[in-house]
């Protein structure tokens, strides 16, 4: 079964999804920007195989998202003070 | 109950005491509404001369430690639940299971620095293994050679290391750095004397992130047929480092630095030629006999996988750093004059940057800048107010080495985080400034070196 562009545009959704979860600022952000420049730069990929493996990571990448997400929201951590900053911002207007 | 009663309507005690008084009177309705939870905590006040903040200050400060990625924890967690084996035990799958964990592990790390995996040691940490490497080496040729070699701005452990044979009859050359602080080869050739067995310079310092030319010096070493030893805790994953390039006989890996677990880390010893010493912990011979005790499984998983992801990760950190670096540079430089670099701008690692920003005291500018976790140098110097040896070894004048903070970026660093550094800085910096004599002094032209300032 080869990997359709349908597939791969929801397991890329739903990686950004799953990365946006992480209660700590700098791991939620590095795994949104990672995400994005991961796709970005295997865009012209054109073998399947490769497309096939590359699919294969990103569900093993998902699961493991998945899992961290999930302990990271039992530990949850202080925001930080450029997060607490841009909430006060919103508040105020 | 009484007491309850009597209590102001705005009862505002710690959470801790509500749970109490609450768990005392447990059939009678909460006071103040529900129950207090972990999440009504409020988050902790960090006072800063802008007032009263809220939220956790950012982390600048990849060089003293750096934050566990998710994926490196996620590899761990079976071993520290599930897979409780002693991975030395040979008798039953408890063992097998976590033996086998343990040389994948090993394997992970041979393969970024592009050695066998038997040539790595699991030990507690870069301490240990620059411990193990520097005694260690030189004890086991003391009959033969009695000279060791090491640059004055490497880390504490290796210098105090150096001390300690120091006290044992060995001689130590404590070479010189140049302002740059990178050492010179001719000085190091010259220094090398048949007397001696082990040469140790550091990959990338930690305070001033500059690179020694540690291919050169490996080429060096091996034709005068003296073991190299490199502490590369600030190096390996964040830097390509290959062993038999640059002809490394040991090679000091930390956990910590690479997004992995504190308390591992690992050394590298050549088989071929064979590099042989005295270890320092003896006992069940584990470790080829050179670290004795049981290898920490979760630990040892947990390097090996930060490794791995470094491996794969580094182009990507690389970029994400340079660019970072560029960017703080770039604003802080735009804004205010007189602020210098510390150690060599192009042989340098983008992580670490350390600036000195004239006529402020780094560390009253640190005070200032309570919203960001910055240090002025070394973690482990960072209770003494003296400045840093490091800047003194590369002949930083005493009130610059007085004045310097370090920046320390890593692959969680994001760019609105280094924009907020920039920008709070630069108030600071010119906040500061402006209260001082010496910076007016400047301004009107007094050349600061001619005064003669009266003795009390």
């Amino acid at each position: 079964m080869s990997v359709s562009r349908d597939m791969i545009l929801k397991l890329y959704k739903a990686l950004m999804r799953e990365s946006s979860k992480f209660p700590a600022y700098n791991y939620r952000m590095y795994f949104i920007r990672r995400t994005q420049e991961k796709f970005h730069s295997n865009k012209n990929v054109s073998s399947p195989d490769e497309i096939q493996q590359l699919y294969n990571a990103g569900l093993v990448e998902l699961e493991l998202l998945k899992r961290q997400v999930f302990i990271s929201q039992m530990f949850k951590p202080e925001k930080l003070i450029i997060e607490t900053q841009k909430q006060t911002d919103k508040d105020t207007g | 109950m009484s007491l309850i009663l009597k209590a102001p309507k705005n009862f505002n005690l710690s959470s801790h005491f509500f749970l109490i008084t609450r768990s005392l009177t447990s059939k009678s309705p909460p006071i103040n509404g529900p129950l207090k939870t972990k999440d009504d905590i409020k988050p902790s006040k960090v006072m800063s001369a802008m007032g009263e903040l809220s939220g956790k200050p950012l982390y600048l400060d990849a060089q003293a430690t750096t934050p566990i990625d998710p994926r490196v924890l996620d590899a761990m967690l079976p071993y520290l639940t599930n897979a409780y084996g002693n991975p030395h035990s040979r008798t039953h799958a408890y063992g097998w299971e976590s033996e086998k964990a343990v040389e994948e592990a090993r394997k992970e790390i041979a393969e970024l620095i592009n050695c066998d995996p038997k040539e790595i040691i699991f030990t507690s940490g870069a301490t240990e293994s620059n411990n193990i490497a520097v005694k260690g080496v030189a004890r086991f040729y003391k009959e033969k050679k009695k000279h060791v070699i090491t640059t004055q701005t490497e880390h504490k452990c290796v210098l105090d290391s150096c001390r300690i044979l120091e006290g044992e009859g060995f001689d130590v050359t404590y070479l010189p750095v140049g302002s740059n602080g990178i050492i010179s080869l001719e000085d190091l050739e010259k220094a090398i004397t048949p007397n001696t067995s082990l040469v140790s310079i550091m990959t990338i310092n930690n305070e001033i992130g500059v690179k020694q030319p540690v291919k050169e010096i490996g080429a060096i070493c091996r034709s005068k047929k003296v073991f190299f030893h490199t502490d590369a805790a600030q190096a390996v994953g964040k830097i390509p480092l290959d062993v038999n390039e640059i002809n490394a006989d040991l090679v000091s890996i930390s956990g910590h630095k690479v997004y992995g677990p504190k308390g591992v880390g690992a050394l590298f010893v050549r088989r071929r030629p064979r590099v042989r010493l005295e270890p320092i912990q003896n006992g069940g011979g584990q470790e080829r006999g050179m670290r004795s005790g049981t290898v920490p499984t979760p630990l040892a998983v947990g390097l090996g996988a930060a490794c791995r992801i470094a491996n794969a990760e580094m182009e990507a950190d690389q970029a994400w750093t340079k660019k970072l670096c560029d960017r703080l540079l770039s604003r802080l430089t735009a804004e205010l004059p007189q602020v210098i670099r510390n150690g060599d701008p192009e042989e340098t690692y983008h992580g670490c940057v350390n600036l000195s920003f004239a006529f402020v005291e780094g560390e009253s500018l640190l005070m200032a800048l309570k919203d960001v976790a910055l240090s002025s140098g070394s973690a482990c110097t960072s209770a003494s107010l003296e400045p840093s040896y490091v800047l003194r070894a590369i002949g930083a004048d005493e009130d610059l080495a007085h004045s310097s903070i370090r920046f320390g970026i890593g692959r969680f660093t994001t760019l609105e985080e280094v924009d907020y550094t920039a920008d709070k800085c630069i108030y600071h910096v010119k906040r500061l400034r402006e209260m001082s004599p010496l910076w007016e002094m400047f301004q009107e032209g007094i050349d600061l070196k001619s005064i003669k300032w009266s003795q009390h």
